[in-house]
């Protein structure tokens, strides 16, 4: 039989609606889960199992007392949270020794939300330094491992959002992508990933790493519940004023009205060439070429497009996203929270002292590189010319969603490397993000979605990019694919 | 362009970051060889190009002229490593 | 003209002031906290204004709003679309690490403020109107307070952080380097304070630091096209340190250039015991604070017809209230700028003439009592118990004959110790004037039979005596007698 926790959320909500299972009972089978498979997996930081179960014991009151068809999709199911969003009373580090005992007075807007939605929290995620990251090695509390092999990493900065939920950890998780975050760990551990509209998730109770590139989604085991958890996550918030004051549609309905048969008809969709280059892996190439073909049988038009900036993206990015990163990680300076050097012999040794002990050395790095790029007489050079550059990319994908649909690219171009393998190369790890960057650039959502498997059993996710505020279309467009495939119904088995 | 130890001197400095001999050596290193991929944006003409801060414009969104007392001072003083209700605390500036 | 003397010549000072207004909202900047000062410390924070992980900020529509009616009242050009930007630094009082300011877009340029300025020496101790520039007006957050010894305990051997200023609004105002004297700083500054107080924008209050100034000094010799190198001298709380200050200064840089030294570009601080000013920062904290646009807020757009309906929101400014003072009211220059001086002031004289409609009466009493009642003070017009409508009736009482003029003086300070109603003073005080011709005979008559000679003497024909005699009344009278009745009735009996 099926364990209750290698289902999905939208299994659960039939189960808990029909009294099949309470909330307790998942709960309960989740933390069996953490208790049989953390020791190998290390996706949490923290984990708050005693106030889970009496948040389950509170949701099934609530079941028997207005009745299980009145609740919300999120309701009583437990949702992994990324450790960089603000939870009141629980721990928060950002993966930072800088804020290894930090409680926050407050809720983020997004973690209040699922509250609201009766979403349990079992505890927070594992992810890269201040999200600084492509495989989660930068975190000070341990790389969390790819659930399909333990070997490798779970990808970054995400890392413990993905492995927990696909490790059935948890039922779902949230994300932050700068660069691909959500994207590339939930590509290289068999999940779907939403990277929504900048401005589409409030930023509020989040802590920054590039506040114009940043941006709130999930992690989830399929399309319907990536819905289900956009739908909790979505709307304006008055305290972000990068929040965007827009309707959000009905993103579960939007799947359900897809037409069975040729769902894609119509559809117009666009692969890049810049996207398909040399260097990247066979199987992933092989199995995006067989995605394309099935999408072609689902009706849609796949035609070649071009991206001309595309190579520009990343070193755009590093310089826009560090030279943000290094005033954003101003604040934390010993004085307010976070660590403080013990006996400063001064002001400004309290200053260096507390943040050099505090940081790791890809966080340190990157404010270096911020810092410089910002400084007198490099900033025209470095920092201006990259928003220029952005704009590039910006209108290349306007150009190209002038007649088409959707976006398709693959996610990474390799699938899950060892533990290690890069981290000695600042570099080669920057250009992991090389598919996913240019989306953050443009401020566009994005969703990666499982379209295959290496012959060595690893995943390989494919990527659909839709215009701003878009959602529903590449949700719909993955939801389509998803239905003809059975990809993202495979578990990792420990 | 090649970052001499000075320069990355000047820069942690800035950014107040206490860099101990061997990482000056690595991060100038590192850094350098980041810069250097950096600069493949000069092969771009910008010249006639608007910059883009945000991906999506729009205008800053208002906030009425109101006044809230907030209640979560005596937590967020907890969080504090050097405090004196309800104070934070510094060693002395001169 | 203000030149000071050296050995190698006549110098002359440039000035531009930077002008730091705390904005009179009820909330902070980018967050709901209460701006009120004197509460407790940290009172006023919040995560937002403690700079928490995860928090954002979000602007203060009045802020906006403030920052146009400044630029309207100093025929500045008000930018359609600003950018907020930050300043990055390091300080225990700055909690983000950086301060969110405007530095490229600010919200206004091209500013100008036309003042009157005292000239120094002038014969016929004039004025002389001048016009200085102003370069632009932009937003920014305050920081927070130091305390460098415990309020309580009074130990000093740490620092305290106080937050509660952090994230109040400021606008800052800076002049381009257009004054030449001391004299015009104070003017400008005079003229500044003024205008922002009339605005609603800003309370004016020097000594609690809601409006700051900076002086940027330098000195060239006179003829000399060329800017001396300037310094910028910090904590000028008053008009008076001001004028000093820029004097010290001035004095001080043309000793450093004749004993062949060089100005170091620094910043200063004005001791105000020492009455010197000193040097804060040593060169190597040379700062470079990589400003950059906040990604954390979109650009400030202000739509045209908001600025419409902010425009007709704007009150009338001292200049135009002054000369619509001197033409509606034909009141002199000299009274006209008295009065506008406070809007206050200007307020509480148009509200007496709502039901008295003698305006230089009203001007002439204000100017001579209610100016010396109130101790110039401007917020004592608000909190006293004398109001305007006080003013008309007793000056109506006046002109029936009810009291004498001199009378109304002390009704008028009785009222202001008191709050009550001027008849009621009339009464109690015993100062209603006397104009029963018998009443007035019996006291004349007394002072003629007790002054013999006099009377003599006046018969013989010295007319003079006649005050001399209704002085003697007036004294015996306490003043109650009516003048002119007084004087009739004193004449006639002396010829009878």
């Amino acid at each position: 039989m099926t364990e209750l926790y290698d289902l999905t959320i939208h299994e659960l909500q039939d189960l808990l609606k029909t009294k099949k299972a309470s909330s307790q009972e998942i709960t309960t089978s989740v933390f069996q889960r953490i208790k049989s498979v953390e020791p190998r997996v290390q996706a949490y930081i923290t984990l708050t199992e005693e106030s889970a179960l009496a948040q389950a014991k509170l949701a099934d009151e609530k079941i028997s007392s207005v009745g299980a068809q009145f609740i919300a999709p999120l309701f009583g199911i437990p949702i992994g949270i990324k450790d960089n969003f603000l939870t009141e009373g629980i721990k928060t580090t950002a993966g930072s020794n800088i804020l290894n005992n930090y409680i926050p007075p407050y809720n983020g807007t997004t973690v209040q939300k699922l509250l609201d939605a009766g979403a349990i929290i079992p505890g927070k995620l594992n992810m890269d330094e201040f999200a600084m990251g492509s495989s989660n090695e930068t975190s000070f509390f341990g790389t969390p491992k790819n659930p399909w092999d333990l070997e490798r990493i779970a990808g970054g900065s995400s890392g413990g959002s993905a492995a927990a939920v696909a490790a059935g950890e948890c039922f779902a998780s949230t994300g932050t992508d700068t660069g691909g975050s959500i994207r590339l760990p939930a590509a290289l551990t068999n999940l779907v990933g939403i990277k929504p509209t900048y401005g589409r998730v409030s930023r509020y109770g989040v802590i920054a790493f590039a506040s114009s590139l940043d941006q709130v989604g999930p992690l989830t085991k399929d399309v319907m519940d990536g819905a289900i958890m956009l739908q909790a996550l979505a709307g304006h918030d008055p305290k972000d004023s990068t929040s965007i004051n827009t309707p959000v549609p009905n993103y579960v309905e939007g799947l359900k009205k897809l037409p069975k048969d040729l769902p894609l008809k119509g559809w117009k969709i666009a692969i890049p060439k810049e996207y398909f280059v040399e260097g990247m892996d066979a199987e992933v190439s092989k199995a995006t070429q067989e995605a394309i073909e099935t999408l072609k049988r689902l009706g849609a038009e796949c035609r070649e497009v071009s991206l001309p900036h595309t190579q520009y993206g990343v070193p755009t990015y590093y310089i826009l996203a560090t030279a943000e990163a290094s005033s954003n990680l101003a604040r934390y300076d010993g004085i307010r929270y976070g660590h403080r050097k013990s006996d400063p012999a001064s002001l400004v040794d309290l200053y260096k002292k507390s943040r050099s002990e505090g940081f790791g050395s890809e966080v340190k790095r990157r404010i270096m590189l911020g810092t410089y790029v910002l400084s007198a007489g490099y900033y025209d050079a470095y920092y201006i010319r990259a928003q220029k550059v952005r704009t590039l990319i910006r209108q290349d994908f306007e150009k190209v969603f002038e007649e088409n649909d959707v976006i398709l690219t693959p996610v990474s171009p390799t699938p899950a490397w060892k533990i290690g393998e890069k981290a000695a190369d600042p570099l080669k790890m920057y250009l992991s993000d090389i598919f996913t960057i240019n989306i953050n650039l443009a401020g566009l959502p994005a969703l990666s979605l499982p379209c295959g498997m290496t012959q060595s059993g690893l995943p390989i996710g494919m990527q659909i990019v839709s215009k701003h505020f878009q959602e529903e279309k590449m949700l719909q467009a993955a939801y389509a694919y998803e239905q003809a495939t059975s990809w993202s119904q495979m578990r990792a088995r420990l | 362009m090649s970052l001499t130890k000075e320069q990355v001197l000047k820069i942690a400095d800035l950014a107040r970051l206490d860099l101990s001999e061997a990482e000056v050596e690595k991060y100038g290193s590192q850094l350098s060889s980041i810069l250097k991929y950096v600069e493949t944006l000069n092969q771009l003409d910008v010249s006639s190009i608007e910059p883009t801060a945000h991906a999506v414009s729009v205008a800053t969104p208002f906030r009425e002229d109101v006044a809230v007392q907030d209640e979560t001072l005596e937590k967020s003083l907890r969080n504090a490593p050097d405090q004196e209700v309800p104070f934070f605390k510094v060693p002395k500036v001169l | 003209m203000y030149t000071l003397e050296g050995k190698k010549g006549t110098y002359e000072v440039v000035i531009g002031l930077e002008v730091h207004a705390q904005m009179l909202t009820q909330s902070k900047l980018f967050c709901s906290c209460s701006t009120t000062f004197g509460k407790s410390p940290n009172q006023n924070t919040c995560p937002v204004c403690l700079a928490l992980p995860g928090v954002l900020p979000v602007l203060n529509k009045k802020v906006a709003e403030f920052a146009v009616k400044a630029g309207f009242a100093t025929q500045s050009t008000i930018a359609r679309k600003s950018v907020f930007a930050r300043k990055n630094y390091f300080y225990p009082d700055l909690p983000k690490g950086y301060q969110i300011s405007q530095y490229e877009l600010p919200i206004c340029q091209h500013g100008k403020l036309t003042v009157d300025v005292e000239e120094e020496g002038s014969q016929n101790s004039g004025k002389e109107t001048k016009t200085f520039g102003i370069t632009r007006i932009h937003i920014e957050e305050d920081a927070g307070k130091l305390l460098h010894e415990h309020p309580e305990h009074r130990s000093s051997d740490s620092t305290w952080v106080d937050l509660n200023r952090a994230g109040v609004p400021l606008l800052e105002i800076v002049s381009e380097p257009e004054m030449r004297s001391p004299q015009d700083a104070v003017a400008y500054l005079k003229k500044l304070r003024q205008t922002l107080i009339y605005l609603g924008v800003c309370d004016g209050n020097m000594e609690e630091g809601s409006l700051r100034c900076d002086a940027n000094v330098s000195v060239r010799l006179v003829g000399s096209k060329d800017f001396g190198t300037r310094t910028e001298t910090k904590n000028l709380n008053s008009f008076k340190h001001i004028e000093k200050a820029i004097h010290y200064e001035a004095t001080r840089q043309i000793e450093v250039l004749e004993e062949g030294g060089r100005i170091v570009q620094e910043t200063r601080l004005w001791d105000p015991d020492q009455e010197k000013t000193y040097s804060m920062r040593s060169k190597e904290d040379a700062h470079d604070y990589r400003y950059f646009p906040d990604p954390d807020l979109l650009p400030l757009l202000i739509e045209e017809s908001w600025i419409e309906e902010i425009k007709k929101s704007l009150p009338e400014l001292p200049d135009t209230k002054k000369a619509r003072f001197i033409s509606d009211y034909q009141l002199t220059p000299y009274d006209a700028d008295i009065l506008t001086s406070l809007k206050k002031l200007a307020d509480f004289f148009e509200a007496c003439l709502k039901d008295y409609k003698q305006p230089k009466k009203v001007a002439a009493w204000i100017i001579n009592e209610y100016m010396r009642l109130i101790k110039a003070d401007e917020t004592m017009i608000e909190s006293t118990l004398l109001k305007p409508h006080h003013v008309s009736e007793t000056l109506k009482l006046v002109d029936d004959g009810t009291i004498s003029g001199s009378a109304s003086k002390t009704v008028l300070a009785k009222i202001f110790e008191t709050g009550l109603s001027p008849k009621e003073i009339i009464e109690k005080e015993g100062l209603a004037q006397v104009s029963d011709d018998r009443a007035l005979e019996a006291e004349i008559d007394k002072i003629i039979a007790n002054s013999p000679k006099e009377v003599e003497r006046f018969k013989a024909g010295n007319d003079k005596l006649l005050g001399f005699f209704v002085g003697q009344v007036m004294k015996a009278m306490q003043g109650r007698a009516n003048p002119g009745k007084l004087n009739e009735l004193v004449k006639k009996k002396l010829s009878a």
